[in-house]
C-alpha cells in the first residue's frame, strides 16, 4: 500500500513539475505547482510528517501560490514568446537537464547506499506536539530570528510595492 | 533488482533512496525551468519548486533518523520561501511598473 502510494503520488508531483516548466502560460504554470504541492503533502504524510504536511497545504499551496495568482493577474501576465532563444539553449538544454538528473542521483544512491525502509506509521515524531516541544526548546532562537526576517520581508515588501506620494 | 529486495521493499514500505531520487528529480526540473524559462513569474515559481525538492529530502532523513529536527528545517525553509515570496513578487511589481515588460530577456541594465 506504501508503494502504491508513494507511486501514485511520485508520478503526479513529476507530471506537475514538467508541466510547470513546459506550460506556456502562467496561470497554468501556478497551479501545476499546486499540484506538484499537494502531492509533496501526501508523499510527507507517508513519511510521518503530519503538521508539516498540513503546513505545506495551509501557507504554499494556500497562501503563496494565491500571491502568485494575485500577481500574476494584476500584471495580466500573457503567453510567454518563444523565440530568440539561444542556440545553446535549445541544442544542450534536454541533455542537460537528464545529466543533472543523472548526478545527482548518483551521489545521492553512492552517498547514502544504506538508508534503510520508510513504512508509514514507522515514525510517530512528526505530530504538532512534538514538533512544538522541538520548536520552543532547542530551536528556540532560530524560531525568533525567523519572526525578525519575516518583520523585514513584509516592511521591505511594503517599501517595494507602495506608491510614489510625492 | 533480486527476487529477496522486492520482497523486503514489499515488507518493509518504500526504501528512503527512493524519496531521494524523486526529490532529485524535482530539483533538477526546477532548475531547468529557472535557466530556460523567459518569463520572470515562471522563473520565481521553478525556485519554489527547488525549494520544495530540497524540503522531501529533508523529510525523508528525518523519518530514516527517526527525529523531529529535519522536520523543523522544513519549516525554516518554509518560513523563508513564504518572505521571499513577498518580497520577490514586490520586486516583479516594480520592475513591471517602470519597464512594462515581465521578459528577464529584456531587463538586463546590469549586463554591461
Amino acid at each position: 500500500m506504501d508503494l502504491f502510494f508513494f507511486f501514485l503520488f511520485a508520478f503526479i508531483a513529476v507530471v506537475c513539475a514538467v508541466n510547470v516548466v513546459l506550460q506556456k502560460h502562467p496561470i497554468s504554470s501556478a497551479l501545476s505547482l499546486v499540484g506538484v504541492m499537494g502531492s509533496l503533502a501526501v508523499l510527507y504524510l507517508l513519511l510521518g510528517a503530519e503538521f508539516i504536511a498540513m503546513a505545506q497545504m495551509i501557507v504554499y499551496a494556500g497562501a503563496i501560490m494565491v500571491l502568485f495568482v494575485f500577481v500574476i493577474m494584476l500584471l495580466n501576465a500573457g503567453v510567454e514568446e518563444r523565440r530568440g532563444r539561444s542556440w545553446m539553449a535549445q541544442i544542450l538544454g534536454v541533455p542537460a537537464v537528464i545529466g543533472l538528473t543523472g548526478l545527482l542521483c548518483y551521489f545521492s544512491q553512492r552517498l547514502f547506499p544504506n538508508l534503510g525502509y520508510a513504512k508509514f506509521g514507522d515514525f510517530k515524531g512528526g505530530g504538532a506536539k512534538e514538533i512544538g516541544m522541538a520548536l520552543f526548546t532547542d530551536y528556540l532562537l532560530p524560531f525568533e530570528v525567523t519572526s525578525i526576517l519575516i518583520l523585514v520581508a513584509i516592511v521591505g515588501a511594503i517599501v517595494l510595492a507602495r506608491k510614489e506620494l510625492d | 533488482m533480486d527476487p529477496s529486495e522486492a520482497l523486503k521493499i514489499l515488507n518493509n514500505g518504500v526504501p528512503i533512496s527512493w524519496y531521494l531520487t524523486l526529490s532529485a528529480l524535482l530539483f533538477a526540473i526546477g532548475a531547468a525551468g529557472f535557466l530556460f524559462r523567459r518569463n520572470i513569474i515562471t522563473v520565481f515559481m521553478c525556485i519554489e519548486l527547488m525549494l520544495n525538492a530540497v524540503n522531501l529530502s529533508f523529510i525523508a532523513f528525518a523519518h530514516q533518523h527517526k527525529q523531529a529536527s529535519g522536520q523543523l528545517f522544513t519549516f525554516f525553509v518554509m518560513v523563508v520561501a513564504a518572505a521571499e515570496a513577498a518580497v520577490g513578487l514586490a520586486i516583479i511589481l516594480t520592475v513591471f511598473k517602470n519597464r512594462s515588460t515581465l521578459n528577464i530577456d529584456e531587463i538586463d541594465t546590469l549586463k554591461n
